[in-house]
């Protein structure tokens, strides 16, 4: 069996008539369309189809009636479709599972609302709630600044940030005007347009040490636009120099975790991968060689493996200095 | 799908519906459009009895519960219908906030693994009357990832309950090993997705990350083949895996640096040479020490030995690149 169902078109010819039939009044095939996620023509084209159907007899009086008013349109005869089918697994798994992930979110002020609706689909999907479900999220609802932050995103004020930027190692402050709130990756990002750098920015909420509500107004500038963030958080810089890596076989996982340009097997290291990350960021490079200690050799650019090392041998220097507590004298 | 097969489809849907005796094959034959007409041919027999097995496992494989028996003791075969208790969604009142919730919820899956059936479970909620108002938002969207592709066999084996038989690439080694697995479900931590399960050759449970799933996973044996632990959780499973032993680390950091070390330190006070002494606690040893050695002089691990001698194998190999390149 597959995850989304064989027939998207059979779902929705069996939802139609029990759709109209909840609503007495009729409905603009517009919204019919925007209910079911489809085109106007597609609706019209289902009702055609369901026009055909209804009773065995099939005479004018067993047949499925729709009344078409000015642009609205109503069921007359049901031939006895007034409810939608059940939810499958799948469906009240997505269900289910969407809203308990919901209520992990913290600072929600819905909180209620999501438990109730929880409760009742629960209920009405019976069997296909009740056991281990199949599939489960976790989300990280620790994040303190995400109330505040949604408070000014919600009253459309501008917010002041204590920010921690780890490729500087340095904490930042800085006025935005917030856009919105994401959880990407099992991190949660405010995208903002920032003051300081006028630019739309990503902050990473485990990285907000302090934040504050102003009384001032958020105004994003018009140029201010929320990026596509589809293909993830980082994203390659197609013009930016090329920063070339050679991975150990331990390291090979940075080729999983950020963008990389190409990746080639080689033998030195031995069973190791080439990669090509675009970066103008040559501080986050610096930082990543250094953090992979001696696991990522440097091929390009000329003089980041010897920065990183000159850095290292200062670094031992001092270790050379100062020998391990207890065996001091 | 063809339209003459969906009006058949809906045809046979309704007429099962419709009765309380159970209808044969022929009936249906006889009753709903669209079926070849039984001109008393073998092979008029044979393109009905296909068509019809593939209209019921169509049907089955939608959800819809086809009921089959007999009416009386003196049919000689078995009929089908389709019980509406059975069918039918139950009653469920939303109110408008409710309704928004469930809105909201279902934008977990856009565009991810079940965007497919949250979209179908939004459709008929709405068929049940529930007005579901789809653009009502709060700015908050959790997002999951979208590209795993052995996602859907592996959430479709867990829920059926399925062996699972995949090839997994630890990025360790070199070649994917085989694996054998009573999947019990899969799990969005921290934005990645693992499997977890019963791993049959090594007879514990174990979790993997899907995205070191080479191939396509194979389901094997008959479905319900396991039972889950009762009470099991998932996600406690994954955390629990990933989590470890902590280790108490104890380093002296210059005045003004390592600003993100600091963040998750207790400080301990300065140290004789004005430095600061910060207490750190990891599951993970070697990522911090990883962060360590990237401190370069900044930072000095007082200890335990084993981290400070970590930072130090780290550096040395660091300090060997220059030549290298």
């Amino acid at each position: 069996m597959s995850v989304t169902g064989t027939s998207d078109r059979m779902t929705r010819l069996l939802a139609l008539v029990p759709y109209l039939q909840s609503r007495p009044d009729g409905v603009p095939l517009a919204e019919a369309a925007r209910d079911f996620g489809v085109s106007e023509k597609q609706v019209r084209s289902d009702l055609d189809l369901l026009w055909m159907c209804g009773l065995p007899g099939y005479g004018p009086g067993d047949l499925i009636d729709l009344a078409f008013e000015g642009d609205r349109v109503r069921v007359t005869f049901t031939a006895g479709m007034v409810r939608p089918l059940r939810l499958t697994t799948d469906e009240a798994v997505a269900l289910v599972v969407a809203l308990r992930t919901l209520l992990e979110l913290p600072g929600l002020a819905e909180r209620d609302a999501v438990s109730r609706a929880l409760d009742k689909v629960s209920v009405a999907v019976g069997h296909a709630g009740g056991t281990v479900s199949p599939v489960a999220v976790s989300v990280d609802a620790r994040e303190e600044a995400l109330a505040v932050v949604r408070e000014g995103l919600e009253r459309h004020r501008a917010l002041h940030l204590h920010y921690y930027v780890p490729t500087r190692d340095e904490r930042t402050e800085r006025t935005v005007d917030p856009m919105r709130i994401l959880l990407v990756d099992g991190h949660w990002y405010l995208e903002a347009w920032c003051r300081r750098v006028e630019g739309v920015r990503l902050f990473r909420l485990d990285r907000v040490d302090d934040v504050a509500v102003l009384d001032e107004r958020s105004a994003p500038p018009p140029q201010a636009h929320e990026r596509n963030l589809d293909d993830g958080v980082y994203q390659p810089e197609p013009g930016a120099p090329a920063v070339r890596l050679r991975l150990a076989r331990h390291a090979r996982w940075v080729a999983d975790y950020y963008p990389v340009d190409s990746v080639a097997p080689v033998d030195d290291p031995p069973g190791g991968l080439a990669v090509t990350v675009r970066t103008a960021d040559l501080a986050w490079a610096r930082q990543l060689v250094a953090s992979l200690g001696g696991a990522a050799l440097v091929d390009e650019p000329a003089g980041l493996a010897a920065e990183v090392a000159a850095d290292a041998r200062a670094a031992l220097a001092r270790y050379e200095a100062e020998p391990a507590a207890g065996t001091a004298g | 799908m063809a339209a003459k097969r969906a009006e058949r489809l809906v045809n046979l849907v309704i007429a099962l519906l419709s009765t309380r005796q159970f209808l044969t094959a022929a009936k249906i034959r006889a009753t709903v459009p669209g079926y070849d007409a039984d001109d008393r041919s073998d092979k008029a027999d044979e393109a009905f009895k296909r068509m019809f097995e593939r209209d019921k496992a169509e049907l089955r494989e939608m959800g819809v519960p086809l009921e089959t028996g007999r009416t009386s003791a003196f049919d000689t075969e078995d009929g089908y219908r389709i019980a509406r208790s059975q069918y039918e969604l139950p009653e469920i009142h939303l109110t408008g906030e409710e309704a928004a919730a469930v809105g909201l919820a279902l934008r977990l899956w856009e565009s991810a693994q079940l965007a497919g059936a949250a979209h179908s479970a939004l459709v008929k909620l709405k068929a049940a009357g529930v007005d579901v108002d789809s653009s009502r938002t709060i700015p908050l969207q959790p997002r999951l990832d979208a590209g795993e592709p052995a996602f859907e066999p592996c959430y479709a084996a867990a829920r059926d309950r399925r062996l699972l038989e995949f090839g997994y690439q630890r990025p360790d080694e070199d070649v994917p090993a085989r694996r054998r697995v009573q999947p019990w479900g899969v799990v969005a931590w921290h934005g990645r997705w693992y499997l977890v399960g019963q791993d049959l050759d090594r007879a514990a449970p174990r979790v993997f990350r899907l995205s070191r799933v080479v191939g396509a996973p194979k389901p094997t044996g008959p479905a319900g083949a396991f039972e889950p632990p009762a009470g099991l959780d998932l996600a406690d499973v994954v955390a629990g895996q990933v989590g470890g032993e902590e280790h108490v680390v104890v380093v002296r950091a210059r005045p003004g640096t390592a600003i993100g070390l600091r963040r998750h330190a207790t400080p301990l006070g300065a140290a004789e040479d004005g430095t600061d002494r910060l207490q750190l606690r990891t599951t993970e040893p070697g990522q911090l020490a990883d962060q360590l050695a990237a401190l370069g002089a900044d930072v000095l691990v007082e200890s335990p030995p084993d981290v400070r001698d970590a930072v130090i194998a780290r550096l040395t190999r660091l300090a060997a690149m220059a030549e290298s390149a």
